[in-house]
């Protein structure tokens, strides 16, 4: 299965990067998962954790505040003014 | 020691204290250039990011938003200036200045008013000395700007631009700031904030292979929430820009003036040992005149 680039960016760097197979975080609408083949979206994130699965199963969360959430052809960017690895 | 001697050794002593204290500025601003450059270059991906989901808003789209549409008559344009705290630094803060009052002259030709936002204390000083007002004003973190320094920006601009123009509200905004182009180079740019044009990296959506984007919740929300993010990340952009200009241009200044401290240092120690052989020539001189006349009189 493809796996999803991601990376976690923040104002004044890149937080974090690398591939994993999931990747589920808090939009104001809910939670959602990302799986590889999900379609293009824009979300607004809801204040709170990114939870990032892996390719080899280790799962890495991240807290990012009032950003958004961009899905593109397995390419998942988790944008924040503030954002750091918890 | 001759009068004129000691003048040039007071010059030469005072062209080398001079000399050492601008090397060390040089040194300072030119490691500084390095950390201000990363940074700039650390916080390409963010502005990358926001422009890329902008640019999909705007071509997966049709919406209008208010950040966007052109207002059929403009009364009032804001000008952000981006000046730095402290001198030192050659034309730096004069050319980005000279820029905003051709913009200002620009914008009043076309019956605009033009307001200020200006951030750094020597622009702060260029209009206080002038007597002209100016809406907002932002000092002390210039050399090295924090993301809030741009969120504080942002925010005021918007504010103005968002209020009615009847209210003192500005339907334009500009923003003047100094591009950081190479070590050598640091060239005053304007660039027009707001209304929006989405230019950077629009793609042209290929007709037949549209992907639908997923707006979440919608379209107006995630629109109404990332430009505003955009033209943070913008102001932030131009920021980190004039920061590391500004290095550029300290350590432009400085080398010069070492240089010219270092011919100063060269020109009066000539001059200083012209003096002395001319002191030393006169005791000669005078030294066989003497003995001259002592043989004259026996």
């Amino acid at each position: 299965m493809a796996a999803l680039n991601v990376s976690v960016v923040s104002a004044d760097r890149e937080v974090w990067s690398g591939e994993a197979t999931m990747v589920v975080a808090r939009t104001v609408e809910g939670e959602i998962g990302i799986l590889p083949g999900h379609e293009p979206m824009l979300a607004i994130l809801a204040g709170g954790e990114v939870r990032v699965t892996l390719t080899g199963g280790e799962k890495i969360t991240a807290s990012a505040e009032d950003g958004f959430l961009s899905v593109h052809a397995d390419a998942v960017q988790v944008v924040a003014s503030r954002a750091e690895l918890a | 020691m001759g009068a004129q001697l000691r003048v040039y050794r007071q010059k030469i002593k005072s062209a080398q204290t001079t000399k050492k204290i601008t090397k060390a500025m040089e040194l300072i601003a030119a490691s500084r250039i390095q950390k201000a450059q990363a940074r700039v270059k650390a916080s390409t991906p963010y502005s990358r990011a926001i422009t890329r989901a902008v640019s999909a808003v705007a071509t997966y789209s049709n919406v209008d938003h208010v950040l966007t549409t052109e207002p059929e008559t403009i009364e009032r344009a804001a000008v952000v200036i981006l000046t730095s705290d402290r001198g030192l630094a050659g034309a730096f803060n004069s050319q980005v200045l000279r820029e905003a009052e051709e913009l200002s002259e620009l914008l009043r030709s076309q019956g605009k008013e033009v307001v200020y936002f200006l951030v750094g204390r020597k622009a702060v000083g260029y209009f206080q000395f002038r007597r002209r007002a100016s809406e907002q004003q932002w000092t002390g973190s210039s050399e090295n700007p924090e993301f809030e320094l741009a969120k504080d920006i942002a925010d005021a601009v918007l504010e103005a631009f968002l209020r009615d123009a009847s209210d003192g509200g500005v339907d334009e905004i500009h923003i003047v700031y100094n591009r950081f182009v190479s070590m050598m180079t640091q060239t005053p740019e304007v660039v027009r904030l707001l209304p929006l044009e989405v230019v950077e990296g629009v793609e042209e959506p290929d007709a037949t292979v549209q992907p639908l984007y997923e707006f979440e919740p919608d379209v107006e929300t995630v629109l109404d929430s990332l430009l505003p993010v955009y033209i943070e990340s913008r102001i932030f952009n131009a920021l980190l820009q004039s920061a590391a200009a500004k290095h550029a241009a300290t350590q432009k200044a400085m080398k010069s003036a070492s240089d010219n401290a270092d011919k100063l240092i060269i020109d009066y120690t000539r001059l200083a040992n012209n003096a002395r052989q001319a002191e030393i020539t006169q005791q000669i001189s005078e030294i066989v005149g003497g003995a001259d006349a002592l043989v004259a009189t026996k």
